[in-house]
């Protein structure tokens, strides 16, 4: 067992088809967007724009607010009507401090060149795309510069392009790919470079030959050999970060650490179609491929929105709901989150809108007690035992969380889904997290905290102990000398 | 766990044409008491009813006890064996999926050790050459609830020792296997009746395998040990110790194996955990069998393994993803 290698995992109903069947469009313009400000992993964006004043498409109008942080820029050309908290697509619908832009609908455009990135240097090409607002566009929305300056402690970087999606319904990167593969192949290319790599793998599920062909042949047409194509079997969770990474290098990512660790960078295939639009055509991050799906949308497609764009307005545009509507989830049907109303705005995050159905969402049925069955430690990509660590949250035991590993689960809702009991086991789990890692915190400053008193107590040993044998050699000196 | 209960089919319906109608009389008995407990149960723990009482788990509780018993078993026996079961071994640890013994095996050892004799009180098989007493439903019933058989028999008349029983005696007498052997209860390799009762049970529980049910390293691993204990004894010593085909189709070997050293709530939870969990239940059986105070081990085996449970877990945790092994 100790070979590495992708275990666990579903074969689920991809329910992909629905959405791709129509060609990508882009989404009707909107007289009012939304642009939260912490719309990325990190700190929020800081404005650098006032209320009343006139911006143009693809200005920056708020600068990062810190070392992991991004840029953020208009998706058209307007005035700010207002700086102020609105409810972003969070579970709850928190309000987040936002950028409200009047489209005037003119789309004027904000004055930026294109970069010949091949004759810059990786570091000023690395400054570049930070300044292009780019994040991870798979969902965990990350801003891509810091990642890259942050994997450069890796030595002979691969490129992995995760064009593996893998949760039902979500089909954007399928449409990406099928539309606009040479926009990919070229996001690579800079990508390469940025890191000073030598390989890049782009990995996409083997459901997916659309997809497939368009990227073989754009690969062929940038006569670049440092680039390939892998398919991987289309088994829930397969674009998982680190499930992906094992499928295709053969390696796992160690426990607590990063893809680096196994000298690997990886990043969706939006997310290097959006350094293409940046540094090619100067365009920064102000759209993003939405899928719209689910029974209780009439229309299901998908659409390049701009950033912004209400949910509401968004399902006007495929038609509006259907007579079967019933829950608005944003992400798919295995990790994505259920939003509360659909005044919330369209972020960089937004991969998939999906409009459920009681048929594609049935509500959970009673749970009942876990009778150990054990379904979902088959089920589970990371070889956890979840009958345990749900035994054991629900009891609060934080050493046999630790033990039983709580903080290698990803939250990927296996088991959840093979649970004859309906338990909602990776809620449990998120929920349990923070508990865990405060207290592993905790561990790491008293650790430091007993490495000084070590270090303290040796050290005054040691200047004890000179002392007593400077103190007898001077005894000794003393009783020969002759009195 | 309706499917467990299909896959007890054959087994019953077997047990029916070797011992007559009296399972399906204890059977009866057992589900009422293990609802009715179950319910008073749930009711005292302030719990709905409705999803708990009909999950089926009371039932292939009192369904497993009602098979271990003797056919002819007065009524008493499987309400108190099955009540103590529901009340005691599942309730009062926390209930569905929290007990720590499996509910079953706690009501028959209980009843083992509380009323030895009646549990001995077995049947001869209705095969050619044993002639069992023709007992009808309405006798089958009356010894059932009078504790009494019908006038015109005896009880030694009716009732006969299980094989894994007369063996024990027999050997402890003194006999070799082979004078042993001479008993007319006996077939090529175990006990009329029995090895095809084992035989329909290893069909059942081939299916819940099957249907992915059940896993198979528990009863994989279970009728293996047994089967190599046996192999080494009689191999050693074959005029002393039973065969491993006597072994695997006697008494609960196969029910053991595959319907309740496999209830996943007080077994191991690992693959490997599982391995050695049912390894010790087919080592027990087979020495609580050869050397015990017992005939049958089954029982006691699982439940000695219920209990060393949390520490093969503790010592089974599979490598997770990205740790070293």
């Amino acid at each position: 067992m100790a070979k590495p290698g992708v275990r666990g995992g579903l074969r689920l109903d991809a329910h992909k088809e629905r959405s791709t069947a129509q060609a990508l469009r882009a989404a009707s313009p909107v007289e009012t967007l939304v642009l939260p400000l912490d719309q990325h992993a990190g700190a929020p964006a800081v404005p650098l724009v006032k209320q009343g004043e006139r911006i143009l498409r693809g200005q920056p109008i708020a600068e990062p607010g810190g070392a992991i942080s991004s840029w953020l820029h208009s998706p058209t050309s307007g005035t700010v009507a207002a700086i102020e908290p609105r409810p972003a697509p969070h579970r709850l619908a928190a309000p987040s401090l936002s950028i409200v832009v009047a489209n005037d609908g003119r789309d004027e455009r904000y004055a930026e060149s294109a970069t010949p990135f091949d004759q810059l240097s990786p570091e000023q090409l690395r400054e570049i795309i930070g300044r292009g607002g780019i994040v991870g566009l798979g969902g965990a929305v990350f801003p891509t510069a810091a990642k890259l300056s942050s994997a450069l402690r890796g030595q002979d970087l691969r490129l992995l392009l995760n064009g593996a999606e893998c949760e039902p319904y979500i089909s954007c990167d399928d449409m990406l790919m099928r539309e606009r593969a040479r926009d990919v192949v070229f996001g690579a290319r800079v990508l390469l470079h940025a890191l000073t790599a030598q390989t890049c793998v782009i990995a996409i599920e083997d459901d997916t030959p659309q997809a497939a062909a368009a990227l073989e042949a754009a690969i062929a047409d940038a006569h670049d050999a440092r680039i390939q194509l892998r398919r991987v079997a289309s088994d829930y969770p397969a674009g998982g970060e680190r499930q992906l990474i094992t499928a295709v290098f053969d390696v796992e990512v160690p426990s607590g650490g990063l893809p680096v660790d196994v000298n690997t960078v990886c990043l969706n295939v939006g997310t290097a179609a959006a350094v293409a639009y940046w540094i090619r055509d100067a365009q920064p991050l102000t759209s993003r491929i939405v899928t719209v799906t689910g029974d209780g949308v009439l229309e299901q497609r998908n659409l390049d929105v701009p950033l912004g764009t209400p949910l509401a307005a968004l399902i006007y545009d495929c038609g509006g709901y259907t007579s079967r509507m019933s829950r608005l989830i944003m992400g798919g049907s295995m990790m994505g989150q259920a939003l509360p109303h659909d005044d919330l705005p369209v972020i960089k995050a937004t991969n998939c809108v999906i409009a459920a159905s009681a048929l594609d969402l049935q509500p959970r049925a009673a749970e009942m007690p876990c009778i150990r069955c054990g379904n979902c430690a088959e089920a589970c990509p990371a070889m956890l035992l979840p009958q345990q660590l749900h035994w054991y949250g629900i009891g609060r035991d934080l050493d046999a969380l630790e033990t039983y590993g709580l903080m290698d689960c990803i939250e990927c809702g296996c088991c959840d889904y093979v649970c004859p009991s309906q338990i909602p086991l990776a809620e449990l789990f998120r929920d349990m997290k923070p508990a865990l890692t405060e207290r592993l915190a905790a561990r790491g400053s008293a650790a430091a905290a007993r490495t000084r008193f070590d270090a303290r107590t040796a050290r005054l040993e040691r200047i004890e102990s000179e002392r007593l044998a400077a103190l007898a050699k001077k005894r000794q000196e003393l009783a020969k000398k002759p009195s | 766990m309706r499917q467990v209960l299909y896959a007890l089919v054959p087994t019953v319906a077997l047990h029916v044409v070797f011992f007559g109608p009296g399972l399906l009389i204890q059977i009866v008995l057992g589900v009422v008491t293990a609802l009715a407990a179950e319910a008073a149960a749930l009711r005292l723990r302030g719990k709905p009813l409705p999803p708990f009482l009909l999950d089926g788990s009371a039932i292939i509780t009192a369904v497993l006890l009602a098979l271990c018993l003797p056919p002819l078993a007065p009524w008493w026996l499987v309400v108190s064996g099955v009540a103590f079961a529901i009340l005691l071994a599942k309730h009062l640890f926390g209930g569905l999926g929290a007990n720590p013994f499996n509910p079953a095996m706690v009501g028959y050892a209980v009843l083992l050790v509380s009323f030895p004799a009646r549990l001995l009180q077995w049947l001869p098989p209705n095969v050619a050459g044993l002639e069992p007493a023709s007992l009808s439903f309405v006798d089958t019933l009356t010894t059932i609830f009078t504790g009494m058989p019908p006038a015109r028999f005896t009880w030694d008349a009716i009732t006969s020792p299980t094989p894994l029983d007369a063996l024990r005696t027999d050997l402890a007498l003194g006999m070799t296997m082979g004078e042993a052997h001479t008993n007319a209860m006996f077939s090529a390799f175990g006990g009329k009746g029995w090895e095809w009762i084992n035989l329909a049970t290893l069909a059942g529980g081939g299916w819940l395998l099957a249907l992915r049910i059940i896993r198979w390293q528990i009863p994989i691993a279970m009728l293996t040990a047994l089967f190599i204990c046996a192999s080494i004894m009689s191999a050693a010593d074959p005029g002393a110790y039973a065969g491993p085909l006597f072994h695997l189709t006697s008494g609960a070997s196969m029910l053991g194996a595959f319907f309740i050293a496999t209830d996943p709530v007080s077994a191991a939870t690992s693959g490997r955990g599982k391995l050695i969990y049912g390894a010790g239940i087919g080592v027990l059986t087979y020495v609580i069998r050869t050397w015990g105070g017992y005939p049958d081990g089954v029982a006691f085996a699982v439940l000695i393994m219920n209990l060393a449970v949390p520490i093969i877990d503790r010592y089974t945790i599979p490598r997770i993803y990205g740790h070293a092994r």
